[in-house]
């Protein structure tokens, strides 16, 4: 109770001093340039060579700049310089190294040489890495530093392309976790050689700082201070989209040397917990308990806003920055919010300018109209709150294992038995239950806005729906129980045994939602009479048995590394299956046309050729149906007014440089909507005192009677 | 007292080697190596040889309790077990699964645990027992049902529920502190003064009642009555006398607790984004990461070990006839 009057004082004294009482920001941001958003989970890895995730890439794809981006507006998603002054220039090679022409068939070309220009000027972010006191420090040096912000000095430099070849030295470093190492080994020519000198390098000197630079690397070579070319085993004409991903960002040997030294990593000043990047912002404070800060890199000057877009980004008044230089806002800060509550209201209160929408908020965010079009709500118009949505390039899918002896493999039977079950799980109710209509029934692994999807009637899956009235249609039940009678299982019942058929679904699904869709999911099979009995285990379990092929069904999901069909059309080849060569084809599903005709497409340039290719294809996997097809989500993200120049993409993690914030306008707002209600204080400090007084009367009274 | 101290210490040795032995058993009955590999490397591209690679760094490519390729002591120092457990006897934690160092983390995240939980714990003690005293004086009246009927229902409220109503009430609706975040130093106070609220609330049901009952029992004895024969003040008994011989009931439930109050809570600290130890634990847990799980299970077991002695010890503060030996 004596807090109360405690509590009156500071909230008269912060009323005072001007600043709303639930403001979670210090006075002095008021008016700046800032985005303030949320992370709600701590990135593991900030080192370009380790981070794979997206809560990753939302920080370092603002501070690295590698060689490529994807175009900001353009639609379908399309490559272009970002650290490099031209797209890189490819020469296909012979096994001689002879130079052969563009069109030359895939399997004559035994090389491709990728050349780089890199912008010249370009400089790195500040930092003490670059400073030549700092090059030998002792652990004494570093009493009373934290954070890299605590060295009185920082230094930057010029970019060069050494620094690139070296980041690409650095995907083979045996002392770290590189998730595409294997991928890239594949492909670099020599890395695989590489990455077992440098493992020699390290057993021999196992506490020695491991410097790269005296290693040559075979299929990377620096050019000049602004060229740089890479080689590649055969044809790869991915590799230029994991040229925008920061795996290829330049890495100054510098850093690598800083963190290296004594004392370093026991204050977590490791490369992996401060980035150096040449990107348009740093990383200033890093406390991913609480919260993580980017500044603008003052030494960023190399680009500005996109002048072109799509037909009507003008109109949307996203081209009014055009020729600007990037980035347009000062600062970035990411708070940690573990729930989705106190997340939710503070960016209804306005104190962040962009959030998603959990399942618990949807409905009073989103409306959708009785076309099935999302539209904010009319109290999310009031507060001038937008919605953007685009559709994932991800699927989540069902997976049938193929190994499996009843519904796996290329018999007759457990083909009918898998389209039956397709037609029978009803995809669209299950979206508008479990994801609040946010997503899209998939009618193959392609999501739209890839190369090789097809919308309208070309699109749809045959086996399971139908073309009625413009709209795809889900075939009926009685077809489903049709195609089960001709699987060998006449209303569920196995025809041979007289058993009825068992379907068991593997799942780490629990709690109150789990539960909710694993009986939304036996409901499905009941319709064909199958019986489905789920069996929930622990995630190491699942993937143990994922591993092992001990499955029948699955939940699983792919988010793509990049917009070609490739990226989804091989996690359903024979060499990724995940039983015997640890792939990533869960299903291990095995059709030697259809890997024959992968092998066919995948090095193809989008053409009409190549699409004809994944046409044959995609009915193979139809026909063939080793998924329940899925969903492609959709991802919603609602904006405060005072943002502008968002559009949704959902390649490219770099977006923060493009957005505007209106400052002037978020404090106004801010304000209207925040202002304190004070009566709940008066009244509380009012009720303390009356209830002390009448205490203090009756205990007079009581001393008094006796 | 020192030898009974000493005494102390030396049976917390074997309570602490057999928590750290039963935390590593029971952490590694769910996980393999290979599943805190995988966890730590994601589900995408992960291929064996990262796996191996990743267990030989962090030292998870032994075996776990005995190396039978290994020479004399080797074969129980060369493996996982004494690898990660030995060097937490002298307090050093090493790194964890993601390469941040145990002790500095440790180091920073107590502080706001404690900004939290130290005042919620004073204040709420001197709420839980003023309310338990002003029970105790108007007992059997119309006040004390009314403060028994209240503390039930206090009781039977969920914590979640106080966090969450707090949070719509104080800073959704009335804008009075910000609904969740945290700064360090005088800037802490907006953010912290809703958490100790709702954390003294949600406790002032249960703990007001048990004081109460110790209060009540003290009140029915003969020098309570000799007090009041002597003519003191029915505040003066309670507040002097009372209280005063109800110390050890109080001491044997509050001291204990003391040094666990760094530790910090799970749901408060998630709720009001507090970048505490509350979650410390559980996010390890999540991870697989068992470097920090043990470092945490051991550090609370000693903790909770202090805080017994430390209880041992109060008692002959406020009671003469006990003497520790």
């Amino acid at each position: 109770m004596k807090i109360l009057p405690v509590c009156l004082l500071v909230m008269l004294l912060s009323a005072c001093s001007g600043g709303l009482w639930n403001d979670p920001y210090p006075a002095s941001d008021q008016g700046k340039s800032i985005f303030y958003s949320a992370f709600t989970e701590r990135p593991k890895h900030l080192d370009p060579a380790q981070a794979y995730s997206e809560n990753e890439y939302v920080f370092l794809a603002q501070i690295y700049a590698p060689p490529l981006q994807y175009h900001y507006l353009k639609r379908p998603y399309q490559l272009v310089p970002l650290a490099a002054s031209a797209m890189p220039t490819v020469r296909y090679l012979d096994r001689q190294h002879r130079l052969l022409p563009d069109n030359a068939p895939a399997s004559r070309i035994a090389y491709s040489e990728y050349e780089i220009h890199i912008k010249p000027g370009m400089r790195y972010q500040p930092h003490p890495a670059f400073v030549p006191e700092y090059d030998h420090l002792k652990p004494v040096d570093l009493r009373g530093i934290h954070a890299i912000g605590d060295f009185p000095h920082s230094g930057t430099r010029v970019v060069t392309a050494a620094d690139y070849v070296y980041q690409i030295k650095r995907l083979a470093d045996p002392q770290l976790q590189v998730p595409i190492f294997g991928v890239m080994s594949d492909h670099i020519v020599g890395l695989k050689e590489y990455a077992k000198t440098l493992q020699q390098a390290v057993k021999q000197h196992p506490d020695a700082y491991l410097d790269l630079n005296k290693y040559p690397l075979r299929g990377v070579k620096v050019i000049d201070e602004h060229t740089y070319r890479i080689e590649l085993y055969g044809k790869y004409p991915q590799f230029e989209y994991w040229l925008a991903m920061p795996f290829f960002a330049p890495m100054p040997p510098e850093a690598e040397r800083f963190y290296a030294q004594p004392g370093m990593r026991e204050r977590n000043l490791t490369l992996d917990w401060w980035p150096v990047g040449s990107g348009p912002y740093y990383l200033s404070e890093n406390n991913p308990n609480q919260r993580m800060v980017l500044t603008r890199n003052p030494y960023y000057d190399s680009e500005t806003y996109p002048s072109e877009g799509e037909p009507g980004d003008a109109a949307a008044g996203l081209l009014k920055d055009a020729g600007k230089r990037l980035p347009l806002i000062d600062k970035a800060v990411f708070t940690l919010e573990k729930e989705t509550i106190p997340y939710w209201n503070k960016f209804l209160q306005g104190y962040y300018d962009a959030s998603g929408i959990s399942s618990d908020s949807f409905d009073q965010a989103v409306q959708v109209s009785v076309g099935g079009e999302a539209t904010v709500s009319d109290a999310m118009k009031a507060q001038g709150i937008k919605l953007t949505t685009a559709v994932a390039t991800s699927t989540m899918y069902t997976g049938f294992n193929w190994l499996d002896p009843v519904v796996g493999g290329n018999s007759e039977r457990s083909r009918k038995l898998r389209q039956a079950i397709s037609i029978a799980v009803d995809f669209e109710e299950f979206i508008s239950i479990f994801a609040n209509g946010r997503g899209i029934p998939a009618q193959s692994p392609i999501p739209p806005g890839i190369f090789g999807y097809r919308s309208g009637e070309a699109g749809i899956n045959h086996y399971v729906y139908d073309w009625v009235n413009g709209a795809p249609r889900r075939k009926s039940i009685a077809t489903a129980r049709q195609l089960l009678a001709e699987a060998g299982y006449p209303n569920g019942i196995d025809a041979k045994t007289g058993q009825p058929l068992v379907i068991y679904l593997d799942t780490t699904a629990g709690g109150a939602g789990g539960k909710a869709r694993i009986d939304w999911l036996r409901k499905q099979f009941d319709k064909i009479n199958v019986q489905l009995v789920a069996r929930s285990t622990d995630y190491n379990r699942f993937q143990d048995k994922i591993r092992k092929g001990d499955t029948q069904m699955f939940y699983w999901g792919w988010n793509a590394d990049y917009p070609d069909p490739e990226n989804f059309l091989f996690l359903l080849t024979s060499a990724q299956a995940k039983v015997g060569k640890g792939g990533e084809n869960a299903a291990n599903y095995s059709n030697p046309e259809y890997d024959r005709l992968f092998e066919q497409m995948k090095n193809m340039e989008n053409s009409p050729a190549r699409q004809a290719i994944i046409d044959r294809m995609i009915e193979i996997l139809r026909r063939d149906s080793p998924w329940l097809w899925g969903y492609h989500p959709k991802d919603y993200v609602l904006q405060q007014s005072w943002l502008s120049n968002v559009k949704a993409n959902v390649m490219a993690n770099n977006k923060i440089k493009y957005w505007r914030v209106d400052p002037q306008l978020r404090d106004r707002l801010r304000r209207k909507w925040n202002q304190p209600v004070r009566w709940p204080l008066w009244l509380s400090g009012t009720a303390v005192l009356m209830f002390a007084f009448w205490l203090w009367r009756k205990l007079r009274q009581r001393e008094e009677a006796r | 007292m020192i030898a009974y101290l000493i005494r102390r210490i030396s049976y917390a040795l074997p309570i602490l080697v057999g928590v750290n032995l039963l935390t590593f058993a029971l952490f590694f009955v769910v996980n393999t190596p290979d599943d805190m590999a995988r966890m730590q490397l994601g589900i995408k591209r992960v291929s064996p040889e990262a796996i191996a690679r990743w267990e030989q760094q962090h030292g998870y490519d032994k075996p776990l309790f005995l190396n039978s390729a290994a020479a004399g002591i080797d074969k129980i120092t060369d493996t996982i077990f004494w690898q990660k457990s030995a060097s937490m006897f002298v307090l050093d934690f090493g790194y964890s699964d993601d390469g941040r160092d145990i002790s500095r983390e440790i180091a920073t995240r107590m502080w706001p645990s404690l900004s939290i939980a130290l005042p919620t714990f004073l204040i709420g003690l001197i709420v839980y027992v003023s309310f338990a005293l002003l029970m105790t004086l108007f007992r059997a009246t119309a006040l004390d049902m009314a403060g028994v009927s209240l503390c039930v229902f206090l009781m039977s409220v969920s914590g979640l529920f106080y966090i969450i109503g707090g949070q719509f009430l104080v800073s959704k609706l009335w804008h009075l502190v910000p609904i969740s975040g945290y700064a360090g130093g005088l800037d802490s106070f907006k953010f912290v003064v809703l958490p100790i609220l709702i954390g003294i609330a949600g406790s002032v049901g249960a703990s007001s009642r048990w004081y109460r009952t110790i209060f009540l029992e003290e009140i029915g004895k003969d020098y309570v009555r000799t007090a009041r024969a002597k003519g003191l003040s029915e505040l003066r008994v309670l507040f002097t006398h009372v209280l005063k011989n109800a110390m050890i009931p109080i001491l044997t439930g509050v001291v204990v607790v003391i040094p666990l109050l760094f530790m910090g809570s799970l749901l408060t600290e998630s709720f009001f984004g507090i970048p505490g130890l509350g979650s410390y634990t559980i996010d390890a847990i999540n991870a697989q990461d068992f470097s920090v799980v043990r470092a945490m299970v051991f550090l609370g077991s000693l903790l909770y070990i202090v805080g017994l002695i430390l209880t041992d010890i109060s008692y002959t503060m406020v009671d003469p006839r006990v003497r520790l030996s």
